[in-house]
């Protein structure tokens, strides 16, 4: 331990720990804008600098360590002015344009600017003019709006370990761009959206489908449905200034048949459909000798970073749709022709925590006789700007339930959100499955958490199971390399190209804090120990699918409808 | 073309970035996409990053340099001898910015900070040839002396 003095005040800290946390430990908040926690600190923006006793200049609160006897001033006038002064030379080349900006009252920059007063351009200069990169179904770059800080770059190399953007050029000409300045859609990006959570500006942002919606909404020919991912109900009300972790279902459920949605069906039920042909498939692979271990394939991101990187592992991948594709499936199959509704007329919105939806909602053959199953994807962040235009004031809106027979679900369906879900949710339907019996324990311990690579071995009938569990795509390659040489020991592996999983994907409302995450998952475990079913067969309305529609799993009407193919991307990165 | 460059390194070793940007210049006198996608490889670094270090780097190019090349002198005593004109006049003439190549491949305009010829300032070099005390009248002319024989090279070359 070692004692310093910040702003007066005697504050006991560990060794090694920087100014900064130090500062925060006592309740002072010291700004920054490159800092990101638990990445070695790069000291790039200044916005942190504070006053240590007998140095000469000012240093890098998020980089300098603390030591003995050490006399911190973190908001003297000399630190203020150093501040200001770096906002004013930020916001002189970044467009002034915050009265029509995705981001204005949530911006970084624009809350620096308030909290250092400033209130006149005093260095008027050339400022950057580059393109919007629009060439992505998920993600829009504009690189105009970005004050270089860095986080997307180490969200992308150092959390993601993707790497499809990076500083290029210098000085004034510095861009965060992909090589050659090229578009997402043909760089290694996998569209995750880790960056736009990171990124304190509206430099990169998923591409709006509002207008789409809506339009669709006022169309009076089209029978708007609309489902909802598990991972939203978790998040949403952040937005709304709800206490973290808190279970809003019932509240999108009115806000969403507000907005005009003829129904409203939860993504859940797909969740539970597809354990049911996931958990088949495994068994079918594990007894009549398919290609071993299995991946999951409800990660979009996964899919386009194996497509683009491995395609060698392609028929590893399951070939079930991911659940809200699974659902569009079956509105426009079974469901339109139950109610009666011309498919052509239905207009399938899936709300999502993710950015890479977007893009897995518009490949050419997630289609039912040319129709896309999902016709637009919102993400939470769309979502709440909806409800704002639409003038819904969500924190007073009553509870209500989803529409039936496609908004009935189990637990197991809920934790598809999070790491490790999709593959408790398999292991409890297989192991019933291969015994016929309940398993008497649901939760898989061992599975569960923030860990990069999660292992277990479980033990049906005598069989041993080996699994694993990538939680973020960063962790994923040591996994393959095992598969690639032949040497993997596993049975199935569920990837989600998040940290955390869906919960945190790239389409949630905007957050810094990394405990926000755990409440998140919190919610979706506490929803599934609620449930009265917990197990995916025990959803009924599944069971009368299959009944009346399906057959049975992984039958020839499953797989034309719920299941899909994987193509080899490497050569669009090679052109 | 640039493949053995590779067998004076050790594969996944991100100092031999730099160097091995350098090798590949060297043959090509430039860096070529493909070429970089093998660094990239090579070093075990996205190519993002092997992409900006190449950007990062005057010495650097990623285009493929003209048949002549221009270099305009924008130091001190040429800047007060008004080389901002001669090199807009250039940029105008060749239909480029500094730093690019005519469409044709007939030449490279670049921009140097001093090439120690003060006395005639202001000064432009084509290729080994120093053109002294010019003036924007002077620039057509000079250019025609390189596009002559740019245009019996053609003839040469159709023989």
């Amino acid at each position: 331990m070692v004692q310093l003095t910040i702003n007066g005040i005697k504050v006991n800290a560990e060794e090694g720990m920087t100014i900064l946390d130090a500062a925060k430990s006592v309740g002072i908040t010291i700004p920054t804008l490159c800092h990101m926690k638990n990445l070695i600190p790069t000291g790039a923006c200044r916005i942190c600098s504070v006053e240590v006793e007998g140095f000469k200049g000012l240093t890098p609160a998020c980089a300098y360590p603390v030591s003995e006897g050490m006399v911190v001033e973190t908001d003297s006038p000399r630190v203020r002015r150093a501040r200001k002064t770096i906002v004013e030379l930020l916001i002189e080349n970044h467009p002034q344009d915050c009265l029509i900006c995705v981001r204005n009252k949530n911006c970084e920059l624009q809350d620096l600017s308030e909290r250092y007063g400033v209130r006149e351009h005093r260095y008027v200069g050339e400022t950057k003019s580059h393109a919007i990169d629009i060439s992505s179904a998920s993600m829009e770059r504009d690189p105009a709006k970005c004050i270089l800080c860095g986080r997307c770059v180490r969200a992308c190399h150092e959390v993601q370990k993707i790497g499809a953007i990076d500083f290029t050029k210098r000085g004034f000409a510095s861009i965060v761009t992909t090589p050659y300045n090229k578009g997402l859609n043909v760089s290694d990006c996998i569209l995750c959206g880790q960056c736009i959570l990171v990124c304190p500006t509206a430099a990169l942002r998923e591409k709006s489908s509002v207008k789409e919606v809506a339009a669709a909404l006022y169309d009076r020919k089209k029978y708007c449905i609309a489902q909802v991912a598990p991972a939203v109900r978790a998040s949403i009300g952040e937005e709304y200034n709800m206490p973290l972790g808190t279970d809003v279902t019932g509240l999108i459920v009115t806000g969403l048949r507000r907005l005009g949605f003829k129904k409203v069906f939860d993504t859940n039920f797909a969740a539970d459909l597809t354990i049911m042909e996931e958990a088949s498939e495994l068994i079918n692979r594990i007894q009549n000798g398919g290609s071993l271990p299995m991946f999951t394939s409800c990660c979009p991101g996964w899919v386009r970073f194996a497509e683009m990187n491995y395609p060698e592992i392609l028929d590893h991948i399951s070939t079930c749709k991911s659940p809200h594709e699974m659902e569009g499936a079956v509105l426009k199959t079974y469901y339109a022709r139950k109610m009666g509704i011309d498919p052509k007329d239905i207009f399938v919105v899936s709300i999502m925590p993710c950015t890479v939806k977007k893009y897995e909602s518009a490949r050419p053959e997630l289609k039912e006789n040319t129709l896309p199953d999902v016709d637009a994807v919102l993400t939470t962040r769309e979502l709440v700007r909806f409800f704002k235009i639409a003038g819904i004031d969500f924190n007073d809106l009553p509870e209500s339930e989803f529409d039936n027979p496609l908004g009935e679900s189990t637990g197991a369906a809920a934790i598809f959100g999070t790491s490790g879900g999709v593959m408790e949710a398999a292991l409890r339907t297989a192991y019933w499955k291969l015994t016929g019996k309940d398993l008497e324990k649901l939760e898989f311990e061992q599975i569960r958490g923030m860990d990069g690579v999660k292992e277990a071995t479980v033990k049906i009938n005598g069989m041993e199971i080996n699994i694993a569990v990538v939680n973020g795509i960063g962790n994923v390659k040591q996994i393959i390399d095992e598969v690639v040489s032949g040497k993997s020991k596993h049975h199935f592996i569920e990837v989600m190209a998040c940290p955390g999983g869906c919960i945190n994907g790239g389409g949630q409302p905007i957050h810094q804090k990394p405990e926000k995450v755990m409440k998140r998952i919190k919610v979706l475990y506490q929803i599934d120990e609620n449930a009265k079913h917990r197990k995916s067969y025990e959803n009924e309305s599944v069971k009368t699918l299959y009944r009346e529609f399906l057959g049975e799993p992984n039958s020839h009407k499953a797989h034309e409808i719920l299941h899909t193919e994987y193509f080899d991307k490497k050569k669009i990165l090679r052109n | 073309m640039h493949e053995k460059i590779f067998e004076n390194y050790q594969p996944n070793d991100r100092s031999s970035l730099i160097p091995l940007l350098q090798d590949v210049q060297n043959i090509y006198g430039y860096l070529p996409e493909n070429a970089l996608r093998d660094i990239s490889d090579f070093v075990g670094v996205p190519l993002s990053r092997v992409y900006g270090v190449a950007t990062f780097y005057n010495q650097f190019r990623l285009t493929p340099l003209g048949k002549n090349i221009i270099r305009v002198c924008r130091g001190t005593a040429c800047h007060v001898k008004n080389s901002a004109n001669i090199l807009y006049a250039l940029e105008n003439e060749l239909k480029i910015k500094a730093g690019e190549t005519t469409r044709d491949k007939q030449f490279t305009l670049e921009v140097v900070n001093c090439i120690g010829a003060c006395s005639i300032a202001p000064v432009i070099l084509v290729n080994e040839d120093y053109h002294g005390r010019i003036t924007v009248k002077d620039i057509p002319k000079i250019l025609k002396k390189y596009q002559t024989i740019k245009k019996t090279d053609k003839a040469e070359v159709t023989e």
